[in-house]
C-alpha cells in the first residue's frame, strides 16, 4: 500500500544554506507521526514543500503514490493534504464561522458562486456550525477571530484544516505558545481526529509528541537523524545529545 | 457586510441614498449636472470598493479603465457616428475588461509597492497615448462632438440635466445591486478571506490568482461604463480622465466615505465633490488646501472613513443604552 505522503531525497537549499538533505520520508495512512528537532533544523521548510508553498531544489514528494512534486499549492488541498500554521494564520477580522465557513465553501466549490447570499448557503454554515461544535467553539462562532484568547485562536487554527475534511493533516506546531493547561484541550481534540485522517505533526511540547505519536522522526540541520517509535527515540543517544538534553522525558 | 452569518436581506437604510438622489432631483433642479457627475463617481467609487475594500488590492491606477471606457464611448461617437447610448455603454465595458484582463494578469503576480506602482504605470501609459493620438482622441484639446442618441429613442439628454441625472441614477442602481450580490455572496466572502490572509486561501485551496484577476476585470468593467455615462453627460471627452490625479481622488473619495462598507462609496463622492464645488467657488486658489484638511482630519480622527466614524457612535449610543436598560 503506498503511504499516504512520502518524499524521496528531498532537498531545498537557498543559495549555500542547505535546509532540507535527501529526505527519505513516510506518512503512512492513518498514521499520527510527529517531526521533532531543535530550532532550525528545517522542519517548517518541509512542510512548506510537502504543501507546495516552497518548491524543493530536488527530490520527489508523492500522495497515495502519486507524484505532487509540481502540483500547486490549491491542487494538492484538492487532493486532501490540509495544514496549520506555526504562527496562527486567520482570517482575523471575520467570525470564527466565517473562517471555517471559508475552507467548506472551498472544498465544496461553493466559494467561486456570485449571486445567492453567503448566509442562504445553509449547508456551509451547518458544517462549519457543528465542526466547531465538536472543538468547543460553538460559542464563539460570532466572535472575529482576533477578540478569542490566544488558546482558542489555534483551535480555530486546526478548525480551518479540519474544514477541508483532509485525508492528509500537517499540523505545524498546534500547541506553540499556549499554556500547557490549553496545550491539554488542544490535545484532547488531536485525539479526537478521524482515524483515517493521517497526522503529521511538528511540536516542541515534548509531553504533547510522545503522548501523541505512534512515530517520530527526528530531524537535525536538514537530515534525518533518526526515526522510530516514541520509547526508541526516547532512548536513543543521539536524539537526547542533540535535542532533548538531559533532565528531560526519557 | 459580508460571509456566511450576515443577513442579506436590504435593510431600510439602504434605499436612504436613491431617496436622496430622487428628492435632489425635484428640489435642487439647478444642481442636476453636478448631481449626474456626483452619481458617475459613486459609480466609480463602488467599482474600486470591490477591488480595494473586499480583495485588499491597492490601485493608483483605476483611472486607467475610467479613461479608457470614457474615451472607447467618445470616439465611438464622435468618429465611428455610433451614437446609441446603450451600445456606448456596452463596448466601453467590453475595452475596459479587456485592458483589466489584459493588466490585472501582470500586475495582480505582484504585491503590495510593486502592485502600485504598476497601476500608476499603467495609466500614466495610457495618459501619454490619449496625448499623442490627437487624431482620435483629440489629444490636450480634447474629444469634441460626442452625440448621444435619446435614450431607447424617447429620452432626449435635455439642457438641464434631467434626462441625464435618472440615466445616471439607473446606472448606479443597477450597478449597486449587481455589487451589493457580489459582496454578499460566496464569492464577496471569499474576497474578504483574500483581504483578510492570502497565505491561507492558499492552504485552504483557493486560486488566489486567478479569483483576483477576475474580481479585478469585472471591477474595470464597471469603472469603464462610469467612465462611458461621463462621456455621454458631458458630450465631451478631457485627458483629465486619465492620469493619477482622477485615481487619486477616487482613493481620497473612497477613504473619506469608507472603505469596504459598501455605502462608503456612496458617501465619499458626495461630500468630495460637493466641498470641491463649494471651496471652488469661495477660494479658486486653495481649494485643494481644504480637500487636504478634510483628508487629513478624517484619516487622523476616523480611520474607518466617516461611515465607520457613524458606525462607532451608533454602537456607543446602543451600549450606552443597554447598560441604562439593564441597570433598570
Amino acid at each position: 500500500m503506498p503511504a499516504a505522503l512520502q518524499t524521496e531525497k528531498l532537498c531545498k537549499s537557498f543559495g549555500a544554506l542547505t535546509v532540507a538533505q535527501n529526505i527519505d520520508f513516510r506518512l503512512e495512512a492513518g498514521a499520527r507521526h510527529a517531526l521533532i528537532g531543535p530550532n532550525g533544523a528545517g522542519k517548517t521548510t518541509f512542510v512548506n514543500m510537502l504543501t507546495g508553498a516552497l518548491a524543493p531544489t530536488s527530490g520527489r514528494i508523492l500522495m497515495n503514490g502519486e507524484e505532487i512534486t509540481r502540483t500547486p499549492q490549491a491542487a494538492r488541498v484538492k487532493l486532501g493534504l490540509g495544514r496549520t500554521f506555526q504562527i496562527t494564520t486567520l482570517f482575523r477580522r471575520l467570525t470564527v464561522l466565517d473562517n471555517v465557513a471559508l475552507a467548506v465553501a472551498e472544498r465544496e466549490g461553493v466559494a467561486r458562486r456570485m449571486w445567492k447570499a453567503a448566509g442562504r448557503h445553509g449547508e456551509i454554515k451547518d458544517e462549519a456550525t457543528a465542526l466547531l461544535a465538536t472543538l468547543g467553539l460553538a460559542d464563539d462562532a460570532l466572535v472575529p477571530a482576533q477578540d478569542l484568547p490566544y488558546g482558542k485562536q489555534r483551535l480555530v487554527e486546526i478548525a480551518i484544516a479540519l474544514g477541508l475534511k483532509p485525508k492528509v493533516l500537517l499540523l505545524d506546531e498546534p500547541a506553540a505558545g499556549v499554556p500547557s493547561d490549553e496545550s491539554r484541550k488542544i490535545l484532547a481534540n488531536l485525539e479526537k481526529l478521524p482515524p483515517e485522517v493521517a497526522v503529521l505533526i511538528i511540536e516542541h511540547d515534548m509531553d504533547l509528541v510522545f503522548r501523541f505519536a505512534q512515530r517520530i522522526t527526528v530531524l537535525v540541520q536538514g537530515e534525518v537523524l533518526i526515526e522510530g517509535t516514541p520509547a526508541e527515540i526516547g532512548a536513543d543517544r543521539r536524539v537526547r545529545d542533540v535535542y532533548l538534553g538531559e533532565g528531560v522525558h526519557a | 457586510m459580508s460571509g456566511y452569518t450576515v443577513d442579506a436581506r436590504i435593510r431600510w437604510t439602504e434605499w436612504i441614498p436613491f431617496v436622496v438622489a430622487l428628492a435632489a432631483f425635484f428640489l435642487l433642479p439647478e444642481y442636476l449636472s453636478l448631481g449626474a457627475r456626483i452619481l458617475i463617481f459613486i459609480l466609480f467609487a463602488l467599482s474600486l470598493d470591490l477591488i480595494l475594500g473586499y480583495a485588499g488590492i491597492v490601485t493608483l491606477g483605476h483611472s486607467a479603465f475610467f479613461g479608457l471606457g470614457a474615451y472607447t464611448a467618445g470616439i465611438l461617437s464622435a468618429k465611428y457616428g455610433l451614437t446609441d447610448p446603450f451600445l456606448q455603454l456596452f463596448f466601453s465595458g467590453i475595452a475596459a475588461a479587456i485592458l483589466g484582463v489584459a493588466t490585472g494578469a501582470i500586475i495582480l503576480r505582484t504585491r503590495a509597492l510593486t502592485l502600485l506602482m504598476l497601476t500608476l504605470a499603467i495609466t500614466a501609459v495610457l495618459l501619454e497615448v490619449a496625448n499623442k493620438m490627437s487624431t482620435l482622441t483629440g489629444g490636450a484639446d480634447g474629444l469634441s462632438g460626442v452625440v448621444v442618441a435619446p435614450i431607447l429613442g424617447l429620452f432626449k439628454f435635455d439642457l438641464f440635466g434631467r434626462t441625464a441625472f435618472l440615466y445616471c441614477l439607473a446606472a448606479l442602481f443597477i450597478g449597486w445591486w449587481a455589487v451589493r450580490r457580489i459582496i454578499y455572496s460566496p464569492f464577496g466572502a471569499m474576497l474578504t478571506g483574500i483581504r483578510e490572509n492570502r497565505a491561507r486561501m492558499h492552504a485552504i485551496g483557493a486560486p488566489v490568482y486567478w479569483r483576483m484577476v477576475l474580481i479585478y476585470t469585472i471591477s474595470a468593467t464597471m469603472a469603464g461604463i462610469a467612465g462611458a455615462l461621463l462621456t455621454q453627460v458631458n458630450q465631451f471627452v478631457g485627458l483629465n480622465v486619465l492620469g493619477l490625479e482622477p485615481s487619486g481622488d477616487l482613493l481620497v473619495m473612497l477613504i473619506l466615505g469608507g472603505v469596504g462598507r459598501l455605502y462608503g462609496a456612496f458617501l465619499g463622492p458626495v461630500i468630495y465633490l460637493i466641498v470641491q464645488d463649494w471651496l471652488a467657488k469661495q477660494y479658486p486658489e486653495y481649494w485643494y488646501f481644504g480637500v487636504g484638511a478634510l483628508l487629513i482630519t478624517v484619516i487622523l480622527f476616523a480611520p474607518g472613513g466617516i461611515l465607520g466614524l457613524i458606525d462607532k457612535c451608533l454602537q456607543l449610543f446602543r451600549q450606552k443604552s443597554s447598560v441604562k436598560a439593564s441597570a433598570r
